[in-house]
């Protein structure tokens, strides 16, 4: 699959900023009207600055982007459009739970439930951009039990990683948040290890002979046109596999990194600077993966044997 | 949610008109929506007899054609050096000037000077009739590098010919075997009648080197090597007749079979036939055990056999020779087998089908019919196997004897114009050949005169030559010169080098059109190129002045002095007569227009009207009045409408006499136009089943059909299996007559005019060493483009926007070439690079190429690194237009020797993987200025 | 609407059969319908760099070229293989869409796109198995196969015509169209009759068009090994005997005048 920059932004950026915001509801629900006001602005302004870039990157990635309001209308069938309505629905209890904590808005007591209802809704949004690619039966890397799981590690990843560097700036570090940070990363390098290789020994069951119906002995003699078209731009895309085991390590690399900077933390606070970006460039890459590793059964059509 | 709701009925157009659609020259009927006066949609016309409704990829895309970038806006006129693509607009009625100023000098000085060829043309009924006014004898279509052995093998033969003279009676056929056909010219009633083929169940043979296409469908493909058609076919006949399998009552009436051939060699008469004093060929007939008149209908002709005339000459019967010919060891298939590439076990197999398929599974229709001499027959009977050939056969330098063999197996199977076989379209079956002449002897060709007749004709023995005493050819191509005697469409191929090389002799101008002449249709293109900029030591150009028709900015346009924009195809009148390349169907006459159907918004002219206006301003009589003005002012369509060939007789055959009532023959009718309009732009008439088979010798038939003007008199066209006019040429060649072949041809001539048909090697191929250059390289015509002007059509760009060497996987494997590879392409004349692609579909010996892909930078409104010339390639710069010397030093040209049928096919390779895999293909030119 | 209609009792599925065995892959379907459609339903079917290095465009129709080793033969043969919309019964390209442009029309199963609601967000296209979406990049919509639904059921057009541009166009009658819903209809039938076939039927989306197969070739690899009875003596005496029998006397054989068997055998 073509790896779509405006795509891999959205589900990062978002990714870490739904952690974040997520992790700041239960900070919210833990400490209630103790926690700093400025710090839990700050942070707050960061993740839904996070989610919003990505939103409005997800609407590049669009022909129309003008009618993207019309996402929500198919949430009874769509996961795209769950993931529209849910990610939107996020900022009432978000901004009214910030409102409460800043103490914008004088209602203490709403703060708690509000901080549980943000985390919420931003787990439920990650696991539905998650599904949008789960459920897609065309690409089988993608169609693929850790993929949910993944998307939420990763944001939660993300989201601790950059809480403990806000916390750290804001004298509010703590050390359950690079323990956090840690465990998490730790949980995106076991699932990732988990899911490649689950996608490396999966079986690749469709094949051209079942495409086209023409038989095992059945190859590509003609190209319908000579020029490239937009399935083969978009569902084309393969990364050489040297070139992904190398990509893939790096992620690994940049994981433990992450991590080996979160322990770090211990010395001082301030390696969570080195931890945040890590955890997040590793996801970048990730993602980059996640698309340009992904084979698509069209690809039967234009030449692949086996999808 | 409820569903949206949709407009289902909408009218995205608001005016609908016939016309002809010229995407290719299989000139289907088609239909073309418009809106505000825009093309919106063309689609075919369902009345129509060519398609009946469907249409092809190139036809569908023809909006795109007609609003291309690439077409011309205004006359031009050359300002820089030749070549360099500097032109100036200039008004029509300069260019019209120009153009009649250096028309009338050469007029006035020698017409020959004039060299007028003309391309994919389909008006040549105007254009070989405006030559002949003219004066000069050098002009020809494209069919000399096209098709011309088809169309003579099959006129010299049988009357008729493959090409589009007749069809495959695809109704009622059972076994059809199809010979080097890619495409052809009737590309839409191919793939209609391949579809019903298929659904009936009748068995589909596909004889070519490539197994893509129609070939791709066949229930049996046979992996031919280039070349050896004319061998694979003799062993049908071989086996056939060695096993009888033959029909002899066909043969005996309405064949030369039983005539007889004179055997005195070394004399006069050697080989030719036996005649009554009236000039009737003789037959032994076996009721009184003497010669008598062959189709006389009292005689009970022998076919086999040696006699002795009363005047003591001996002959033999023509069957005979041929009988010797093909049952001898030569053609038995396993002697065969290994140089054609086809087990002999398939051939014996083949030939057991099709003599099953004749003769066992014979069609009789209730159609009673009567033949020349007056005898009933109470059924149509019919011998449902079909063949049909074209370019494959053609395009290699034994063509013309290949496709007679191929139509003497038709004959003798009795399959020719019967149910299941292969039948003719009106106005064929004509003579054998057609009494026609060309024009242009020493003392036809005057000042200022017309020429006694056509340019184009068909030869029937030395005298009718365009030589002088020395043997040299009249004629700019060498066309009917001791080159290439039968050289029935003249040999456009040879001009420009010809004309540059001053041999035969120097011309004055060049005027040409609609050939791509400096590129796809031309052998030898980087040669080619220098002819047309060669300057003499004077600095003026070896071809002073070229005028040039194009609607397009081909490569040619570039190197034209003089530019006559054309319309498109959708801007202005045509006429698809009979006199010319007729639609027609098997069951009938057709002929059809095209009419305007949106105006030109750029300053061009439809190329006949500006014809008939050069016509006039040169005065050329026949396009002028006595009083001097024009004879057709209203330009084309007043010609198509008021020109009489012979009394009642024009360019359309329908809605002809008062109130459009006649067909065939009729005064003119002014409103003739309207009523082809009204009915859908093509007029067909249907014969009566009486009168649809057998027509060579149909007795009703042949009468309505010198009605109709097709031919002289009601005779009838007994098929010539023994081809007598060859002899007359071999006699000749031997020293006999008057005309007599200069010293190095008489070899030549001897050993290929041969009157029996037989098998050569192909020139190149025999003259190249097989080490050194061990592939067969040919092209094939890809269904979605049409030559040149496809690629200018930004839809059919993207499907074919670029070409492939295609190579046996196996053999590829075996050079250490890979899928993807760049490889280099050597002939003995030049080297090209071009990209692998591997198929295992054809034959090991052979690669091809899709023909015409490779396009100039520069060239069609594409920008200058288009795939076509980054990546395309063209194998004509390969091929070239003299074939390596002889001894004595004459370089023949690169053609079959007896009718000049460019060889394109003959082109023998190696393919080497290249030093620079570069993405680039080559050679690349200068890049052609773009002008849009 | 992105949810699937419920299937009704004899529901209509109207479709195409396409026949690998007769297509020769002459692109007429292809450029038919991109010459209908850009004025049609999905207009425009945008082309991007018509003219340059890279043209590239919108077609709704594609024809593939394959080339397939059948086994037990030791050569191949080209199968061209269009490929379209399937209007599949049970499809993802439908579920996925997030706006409800993409939907499956209830009355006679064709799927279709609302050009004036798509967002563009292509995540049909990623559903969709057979490729048979196509971007617009002009137009910032999702383009497909219509089924032609503004013509079959066009009254400007004549009854005759009122079929998809790509089979009206079909040169070899490769293409057929009609209600795969109703086993008696032509269509249906001859999918029975040839043993039509399914694309990728284990995706589950159950593609309304079926394809029929090459049919089995009757070539020197599958036809018995016949060859003509050759007879006695040499091939040149027997055709003089024949030629004789022709006459139905014996007088031409009388007439020969040399002897030939030494010459040629057969
Ligand atoms: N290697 C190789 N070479 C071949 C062949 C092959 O098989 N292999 N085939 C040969 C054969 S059979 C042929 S017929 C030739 C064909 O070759 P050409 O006769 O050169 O045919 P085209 O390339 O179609 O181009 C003819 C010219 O007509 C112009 N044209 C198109 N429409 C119009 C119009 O409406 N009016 C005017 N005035 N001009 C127009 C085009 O722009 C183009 O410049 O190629 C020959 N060359
Ligand atoms: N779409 C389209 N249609 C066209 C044209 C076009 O450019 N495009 N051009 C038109 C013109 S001008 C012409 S002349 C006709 C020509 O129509 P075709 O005769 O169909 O022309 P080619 O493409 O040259 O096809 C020649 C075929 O012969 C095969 N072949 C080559 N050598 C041999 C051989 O020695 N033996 C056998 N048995 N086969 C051989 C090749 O593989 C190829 O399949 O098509 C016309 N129709
Ligand atoms: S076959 Fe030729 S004339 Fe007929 S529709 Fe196609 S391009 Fe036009
Ligand atoms: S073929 Fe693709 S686009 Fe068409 S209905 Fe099936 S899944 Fe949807
Ligand atoms: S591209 Fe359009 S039709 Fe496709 S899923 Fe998105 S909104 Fe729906
Ligand atoms: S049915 Fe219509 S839209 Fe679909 S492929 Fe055929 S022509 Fe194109
Ligand atoms: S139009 Fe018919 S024959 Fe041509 S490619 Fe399409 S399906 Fe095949
Ligand atoms: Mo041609």
């Amino acid at each position: 699959m073509n790896p779509a920059y405006s795509v891999i932004l959205f589900t990062t950026a978002s990714g870490a900023g739904y952690g974040l915001l997520a992790l700041l509801g239960l900070v919210g629900f833990n400490h209630g009207t103790v926690s700093n006001p400025v710090f839990g602005l700050v942070a707050a302004v960061i993740a839904l600055g996070l989610i919003t870039l990505g939103l409005l990157s997800s609407t590049f990635h669009l022909g129309r982007p003008e009618r993207a309001w019309r996402a929500f209308s198919q949430w009874r069938s769509s996961w795209l459009s769950r993931e529209g309505v849910v990610a939107v629905a996020t900022y009432l209890p978000a901004l009214v739970f910030i409102a409460a904590w800043t103490n914008i808005l004088p209602a203490p007591g709403l703060i708690a439930p509000l901080g549980i209802a943000t985390a919420v809704l931003c787990a439920i949004t990650v696991s539905c951009t998650g599904k949008i690619y789960s459920t897609l039966a065309t690409i089988r890397a993608w169609n693929n039990p850790y993929t949910v799981p993944v998307y939420l590690a990763f944001s939660l990843a993300s989201g601790a990683g950059l809480l403990t560097g806000i916390a750290t700036i804001f004298g509010r570090y703590q050390i359950f948040q690079p323990a956090l940070a840690a465990v998490a990363t730790l949980l995106v390098v076991l699932l990732k290890y988990l899911y490649w290789r689950s996608i490396d020994n999966a079986e690749r069951t469709h094949t051209m002979a079942a495409a086209t119906g023409l038989g095992a002995g059945v190859r590509q003699w003609e190209v319908p046109h000579t020029s490239e078209n937009y399935i083969m731009k978009e569902m084309g895309f393969a990364v050489a596999r040297k070139h992904a085991l190398k990509l893939r390590n790096t992620v690994f690399l940049f994981l433990l990194l992450t991590v080996l900077a979160l322990a770090a933390c211990q010395i001082t606070p301030w390696f969570s600077f080195v931890a945040a970006p890590a955890v997040l460039f590793a996801a970048v890459l990730e993602r980059w993966l996640f698309f340009a590793e992904a084979q698509h059964v069209v690809s039967l059509f234009y030449g692949a044997e086996k999808a | 949610m409820t569903e949206p709701f949709i407009d289902t009925s909408p009218k995205t157009w608001d005016e609908v008109k016939t016309t002809t659609c010229y995407m290719c020259a299989c000139r289907c009927g088609i239909k073309v929506y418009l809106k505000d006066g825009t093309v919106k949609y063309i689609e075919g016309n369902r009345d129509h007899p060519v398609n009946k409704g469907v249409i092809c990829g190139k036809g569908a895309s023809g909006i795109k054609q007609h609003y291309s970038p690439a077409r011309l806006s205004k006359p031009l006129i050359r300002v820089g050096e030749r070549g360099a693509g500097e032109f100036r607009e200039i008004e029509w009625e300069e260019a019209l000037r120009t153009a009649t100023l250096w028309l009338s000098e050469v007029r006035n000085k020698d017409p020959r000077k004039l060299a007028f060829f003309t391309g994919r043309d389909q008006s040549q009924g105007l254009t070989g009739w405006w030559a002949s006014q003219f004066g000069t004898p050098n002009y020809a279509a494209h069919g000399g590098f096209c098709s011309v052995n088809m169309a003579a093998a099959g006129l010299y033969t049988f009357g008729g010919s493959f090409w589009e003279f007749g069809e495959p009676d695809w109704k009622h056929t059972k076994y059809f075997l199809l010979f080097g056909v890619a495409e052809d010219h009737a590309s839409n009633p191919i793939k209609t009648g391949l579809g019903k083929l298929k659904g009936r169940g009748a068995k589909f043979v596909s004889i070519n080197p490539v197994k893509t296409g129609y070939s791709a469908i066949a229930d049996e493909w046979v992996g031919i090597k280039p070349g050896t058609d004319g061998l694979f076919v003799g062993a049908l006949i071989h086996e056939v007749l060695a096993a009888q399998k033959i029909d002899g009552e066909h043969l005996q009436r309405y064949t030369n079979a039983p005539w007889l051939v004179i055997e005195n060699p070394g004399g006069p008469d050697d080989g030719l036939f036996a005649r009554a004093e009236s000039g009737a060929a003789l037959a032994w007939d076996s009721h009184t055990g003497t010669p008598m008149p062959a189709t006389s209908s009292d005689a009970l002709p022998v076919i086999m056999g040696r006699f002795t005339l009363p005047d003591g000459r001996r002959v033999v019967t023509s069957f005979t020779l041929i009988a010797e010919r093909f049952l001898s060891p030569e053609y038995a298939p396993d002697a065969v087998a290994e140089k054609c590439s086809v087990p002999a076990a398939t051939i014996k197999r083949i030939a057991a089908e099709i003599a099953d398929v004749a003769f066992e599974q014979q069609i009789e229709l209730d159609i009673p019919w009567t033949d020349y001499t007056g005898r009933r027959h109470e059924k149509t009977v019919g011998r449902p196997v079909a063949m049909h050939a074209m370019r494959g056969i053609s395009a290699h330098a034994n063509g013309f004897q290949s496709c007679r063999t191929i139509h003497l197996l038709q004959i003798i199977l009795g399959t020719i114009d019967v149910p299941g076989g292969f039948r003719y379209k009106p106005p064929f079956p004509k003579p054998i050949p057609p009494h026609v002449k060309p024009a242009g002897k020493l003392g036809q060709v005057k000042s200022n005169t017309p020429l006694p007749g056509p340019p184009l004709g068909f030869v029937t023995s030395p005298e009718d030559l365009l030589v002088d005493a020395e043997g040299t050819s009249l004629r700019i191509d060498k066309a009917y010169s001791w080159d290439a005697p039968i050289a029935a469409h003249g040999m456009m191929h040879m001009v420009i080098n010809n004309a540059a090389k001053g041999d035969p002799y120097t011309i004055d101008v060049l005027f040409m059109y609609m050939a791509n002449m400096s590129w796809n249709s031309a052998m030898n293109v980087p040669d080619t190129m220098k002819a047309l900029t060669a300057k003499r030591g004077d600095g003026e150009y070896v071809i002073p002045k070229i005028i040039y028709s194009d609607a397009y900015n081909s490569e040619m346009v570039q190197y034209a002095d003089l530019i006559l924009p054309d319309t498109t195809y959708l801007e202005r009148w045509d006429c698809i007569s009979m006199l010319d390349r007729p639609i027609s169907e098997a069951d009938g006459p057709a002929d059809s227009i095209r009419q305007p159907v949106v105006e030109p918004e750029r300053d061009v002219r439809a190329f006949q009207t500006v014809l008939l206006d050069l016509g006039a301003r040169l005065g050329l009589p026949g396009m002028t009045r006595p009083d001097g003005n024009p004879r057709y002012p209203g330009g084309y369509p007043d010609y198509i409408v008021n020109h009489e060939r012979a009394p009642g007789l024009g360019p359309l055959a329908g809605f002809r006499g008062p109130n459009g009532r006649h067909q065939g023959r009729g005064t003119p009718n002014p409103d003739q136009l309207k009523a082809y309009i009204e009915n859908g732009c093509h007029w067909f008439h249907e014969l009566p089943d009486h009168m649809k088979y057998y027509r060579h010798v149909n007795w009703d038939y042949l009468d309505w059909a010198t009605f109709f003007g097709f031919m002289g008199k009601p005779e009838p066209i007994i098929h010539q299996l023994y081809c007598e006019p060859l002899q007359k040429f071999r006699l000749a060649a031997q020293g006999h007559g008057k005309n007599i072949p200069p010293a190095e041809h008489r070899a030549r001539i001897r050993k290929y005019f041969d009157p029996v048909p037989f098998w050569y090697p192909p020139f190149e191929g025999d003259m190249v060493s097989e080490s050194d250059f061990p592939m067969h390289a040919i092209t094939q015509r890809p269904m979605a483009m049409y030559h040149s002007w496809g690629s200018q059509n930004s839809w059919l760009r993207q499907i074919l926007g670029r070409n492939w060497l295609y190579m046996n996987t196996d053999r590829a494997a075996s050079l250490g070439i890979a899928d993807g590879d760049w490889v280099t392409v050597t002939s003995h004349h030049g080297q090209i690079k071009g990209q692998v692609k591997l198929m295992s579909g054809v034959n090991p010996d052979t690669v091809w190429t899709w023909n015409a892909i490779g396009k100039r930078s520069g060239t069609w409104g594409l920008s200058a690194n288009a795939p076509e010339a980054q990546k395309g390639f063209l194998l004509n710069h390969l091929i070239s237009d003299l074939l390596p010397e002889r001894e004595g030093g004459y370089r023949f040209s690169n053609s079959d020797p007896i009718t000049g049928q460019a060889a394109w096919y003959d082109l023998k390779v190696r393919v080497a993987k290249a030093a620079d895999q570069s993405a680039m293909s080559a050679p690349q030119f200068t890049i052609l200025k773009v002008k849009r | 609407m992105t949810s699937l209609p419920t299937p009704q009792p004899n529901q209509k599925k109207l479709g195409l059969v396409i026949d690998l065995d007769t297509c020769v892959g002459c692109q007429a379907c292809a450029t038919s319908c991109k010459e209908w459609n850009t004025q049609g339903y999905s207009a425009p079917l945008s082309d991007t760099d018509p003219y340059g290095s890279d043209p590239s465009g919108v077609w709704l129709n594609r024809v593939h070229g394959y080339e397939v080793k059948e086994e037990g033969r030791d050569d191949s043969r080209v199968v061209n293989f269009p490929r379209s919309c399937l209007h599949c019964e049970t499809p993802a390209c439908v579920t996925v869409c997030p706006t409800g442009a993409s939907y499956k029309r209830a009355e006679d199963g064709i799927v279709l796109v609302n050009p004036d609601t798509c967002i563009g967000c292509k995540l049909c296209s990623w559903a969709c198995p057979y490729g048979a979406r196509e971007y617009d990049y002009t137009v910032g919509v999702m383009k497909k196969c219509t089924l032609c639904v503004d013509r079959i059921y066009n009254t400007n057009l004549e009854p005759e015509d009122r079929v998809p541009a790509c089979v009206k166009a079909c040169p070899t009658g490769a293409r057929h169209f009609g209600d795969l819903g109703d086993p008696s209809s032509d269509v249906s039938q001859l999918v029975q009759a040839r043993e039509g076939f399914d694309l990728l039927p284990e995706m589950g989306f159950k593609p309304v068009n079926k394809y029929l197969p090459p049919r089995k070739r009757r070539d020197a690899q599958t036809s018995k090994a016949v060859a003509l009875p050759k007879g006695d003596g040499s091939a040149m005496d027997r055709l003089f005997k024949w030629a004789d029998k022709l006459l139905g006397s014996g007088t031409a054989s009388a007439a020969i005048q040399e002897d030939h068997s030494d010459k040629l055998e057969g």
